[in-house]
């Protein structure tokens, strides 16, 4: 499959993170999955004009594109007699980023937005959005983008939105390798378009604090052990990602980094409507309760867990290093 | 006669760049660099919680997110009046050297050398073995550099969390505190690192790269061995005289580099006519003249600076704006570090050639051998029990001002805060520096200078030189525009 990758208002870090790829060199494991690479900014050997020839080949039709790959949300600004002229990104200094993306998107045998931005903005859509950021086809939670929300590529198949800021290199090649191989269809993807195989776990599954968690034990301050949900933002029970399954750069996610999880693998989580690193209350309960969870049974299931919270957990939360180690249980099977 | 060309899109750079040039007889009358996309991040900024720029600033650049994230830790830890204690000012160092010399090494395997692999030098008798190494993507050096990158980042997930894009970098420490076996394995980590490095990069000890003081060391350096790929960058140097190719004013910025318990590791400071001048900020002014921004007549303090975008500005042909250091264009980077901290052979060079392609190159390869080094120190400098991050409340109405050197060089974040809110967030980054359009008084940025008088035809393919001297920079043109 020939894959081209093209990028617009985003800050590079999905390809950064994308060459931190580990189960072998990267581009050998592209080739050997079948997965060509026609041209990437960042690391092809053509450039200027020949690297505009080759888009105006794609865009065109004479040059097959089977994999799209758009990393950075599409800018529609800035707006002149009431039209988005796309004039905040222009490819080589001629026409709007915005233009290759589409005429070549709809030729695509399959689109894949790379990170949160392409997906559905992103952070470059946050605040007064300057740009007028958007993403393939969700501007945040709302179906549309500049594709449109009734977007299907030759097989039937939606943008493929490889979400998160920047996404787990994992999950970009595997979804690149899966596509390769036919074995991502539909029914592979969510209701955000995401990969199932990395969307439909929460980041909370494998987290480390889960002890704090379960006996509401919270971090006050950054540096502490404890859950980092009651006080600090996290919002690790609600995000979908495998991070702390999967994990990061070794043995890494951001929870074991010891700041909470900021769900940006989600539409619209620059804009939480609260700063990031406090959790919003009411009369004590956080507002953004853990998917599927009632109301009523978290209250119930935090009070009584609260209540029983054993003073070696409590301890350990708002301290930065172990201050009691789990007893040692003699004589019994 | 003049004749305008414009090249553009500039690959393996970080981010868009276009560069227009007037060749007048065949060589580079004048030279215009745009930078082609706006995103607007500090107008984003603006009305958010202060600490809400932990989040934002990192996601500017992908390539340089901790350094955006160390330079806002600071800002706010000024503005808070915050010290971090000595364990969170070692992982700093350590965080933001993982990424600087990982940045490093992308920048030479992936970015620079495979433009020695162009057709251009086909009938060279270097050509057929540079272009099996360091061709892109499929060069052997390329399979061997991205994994010992990616073996050398599991630092990053032990003091980070994860690269790029972290969150534990604070203005009073680091959220994540170490334990004994975790500082054994980044020990590991470093180690394995170090063991790429000299063999393959350098084929020699770090330290014995880092004490060659001056020309003839270096030639007698070379002249012991014919492995590493450092041999065979320097042999192209010698080969197209890159040591004189794409020097820009010869004035270099460094804001220092590296905290230490008194001092730092590389000393800040501004190189010009021969010797090394304090670094005073209250000297920076960002000039509007040329960049799509609204403007008055003065260029502004970036503590009183603004960001309002005007696509349609007359005379207006980037959306970087063009820093000046008390009205001097500056070039900044591992050559101005270098420069800056007075290493002999990095002197010496620059001394003979003046400081281009081929002096900002090895000023880059020198930091690997003076830094990694360093790195292993401050690991043994942790001390387990005692405190990670200081704690110390914003007051509402606050300023503050953060600098640090990134891979690619000095990058400044000035916040003022208002009602609790961020009232005005303004960057500098690197290649803002670097890579700025003209100033009001027609002076023109580094690149723009270090590009005229190239030998440049009027029409079809340009040299590859020009290719050298763009990338020398390693230009991060996200973190440009931002």
């Amino acid at each position: 499959m020939k894959l081209l990758w093209l990028q617009s208002g985003g800050c590079g870090g999905c390809t950064l993170s994308w060459l931190g790829y580990e189960q072998g060199p990267l581009f050998e494991v592209l080739g050997e999955e079948g997965v060509e690479l026609l041209w990437h900014p960042s690391v092809s050997a053509a450039g200027l004009d020949a690297a505009v020839e080759l888009l105006e080949s794609c865009a065109s039709g004479r040059e097959p594109v089977d994999i799209l790959c758009v990393e950075g949300a599409a800018l529609r600004g800035p707006y002149i007699d009431g039209v988005g002229s796309g004039g905040f990104h222009r490819f080589g200094g001629g026409a709007p980023m915005l233009d290759w993306i589409l005429r070549i998107a709809v030729r695509a045998r399959h689109v894949v937005a790379v990170g949160s931005c392409a997906a559905f903005g992103g952070v470059v859509a946050a605040g007064v959005n300057p740009t007028d950021a958007a993403g393939l086809q969700h501007d945040g939670e709302i179906g549309g983008g500049v594709l449109g929300p009734y977007f299907r590529d030759a097989t039937g198949l939606p943008v493929i939105n490889v979400t998160g800021c920047p996404p787990h290199p994992g999950w970009i090649v595997e979804t690149l390798a899966l596509l390769a191989r036919g074995r991502l269809l539909a029914d592979d993807l969510d209701e955000f378009g995401r990969p199932r195989f990395f969307a439909d776990h929460l980041v909370h599954h494998g987290c480390p604090r889960n002890e704090y968690y379960e006996f509401k034990a919270g971090a006050q301050k950054p540096g502490d052990q404890g859950c980092l949900m009651e006080n600090l933002g996290c919002k690790g029970t609600q995000a979908h990602a495998d991070c702390n399954l999967r994990l990061w750069n070794g043995e890494g996610s951001c929870l074991r980094g010891g700041f909470p999880c900021i769900r940006c693998t989600e539409p619209d989580f620059e804009e939480p409507g609260h700063p990031f690193n406090m959790t919003p209350k009411v009369a004590g309960i956080p507002i953004g309760l853990p998917a599927d969870m009632p109301k009523a049974w978290f209250v119930a299931l935090a009070a009584l867990s609260k209540s029983a919270t054993p003073p070696r957990v409590k301890e350990n939360a708002t301290a930065d290093r172990l201050l009691r180690a789990p007893s040692v249980k003699r004589g019994k099977k | 006669m003049t004749v305008r060309r414009i090249l553009g899109p500039f690959n393996r750079v970080e981010g868009d760049l276009e560069v227009t040039l007037d060749i007048a007889d065949g060589r580079v009358a004048a030279a215009y660099v745009n930078s082609p996309l706006y995103r607007g991040f500090e107008q984003i900024l603006e009305g958010k919680a202060p600490l809400d720029a932990l989040v934002f600033v990192p996601r500017i650049c992908g390539i340089c997110s901790v350094a955006q994230s160390a330079a806002a830790a600071r800002a706010l830890a000024d503005a808070a009046g915050l010290a971090p204690p000595a364990n969170g000012r070692l992982t700093a160092n350590l965080t933001l050297a993982v990424e600087n010399l990982a940045d490093h090494l992308t920048h030479f395997y992936l970015f620079f050398m495979p433009d020695f692999a162009a057709a251009e030098y086909a009938a060279r008798p270097w050509h057929a073995a540079v272009a099996a190494r360091f061709r892109a993507q499929a060069g052997a050096a390329v399979a061997e550099a991205l994994p010992a990158r990616a073996r050398f980042m599991h630092a990053l997930g032990l003091l980070a969390g994860k690269w790029p894009h972290t969150l534990a970098v604070q203005p009073g420490g680091t959220t994540r505190p170490l334990t004994e076996s975790e500082i054994f394995r980044l020990r590991r980590i470093l180690r394995e690192f170090r063991g790429f490095l000299e063999l393959r990069l350098f084929a020699a000890r770090l330290e014995e790269v880092a004490e060659l003081d001056g020309l003839d060391a270096l030639a007698r350096w070379r002249a012991r061995g014919t492995d590493g790929d450092l041999r065979v960058f320097l042999d192209l140097a010698d080969a197209l005289d890159l040591w004189s190719l794409g020097r820009a004013s010869g004035r270099f910025l460094s804001v220092g580099a590296y905290d230490e318990e008194d001092g730092g590791l590389f000393a800040p400071g501004v190189w010009r006519d021969g010797a090394v001048a304090p670094f005073d900020p209250r000297q920076v002014r960002e000039d509007l003249s040329h960049a799509r921004y609204a403007a008055g007549a003065e260029a502004q303090a970036p503590g009183q600076g603004s960001t309002v975008p005007l696509i349609d500005k007359p005379g207006a042909y980037s959306w970087c704006k063009a820093p000046r250091l008390a009205g001097q264009v500056c070039e900044t980077g591992a050559l101005a570090r270098q420069m800056v901290d007075g290493h002999p052979l990095v002197r010496a060079l620059v001394a003979r050639h003046g400081g281009g392609v081929g002096a900002r190159v090895l000023a880059r390869l020198l930091e690997f051998c003076r830094v990694l080094p360093a790195m292993e120190r401050w690991l043994g400098e942790i001390a387990v029990g005692a405190p990670w991050c200081a704690q110390q409340p914003l007051a509402d109405d606050c300023a503050g001002v953060g600098l640090v050197e990134a891979a690619r060089g000095s990058l400044g974040h000035w916040l003022t805060a208002r009602r609790g809110g961020i009232h005005s967030y303004q960057i500098i980054a690197p290649t803002t520096w670097n890579f700025s359009p003209r100033d009001a008084a027609g002076q023109p940025g580094a690149l723009e200078q270090a590009l005229a008088g190239l030998p440049v035809p009027a029409e079809g393919a340009p040299p590859a030189a020009v290719h050298h001297v763009v990338r020398s920079f390693d230009p991060c043109m996200v973190c440009t525009v931002h």
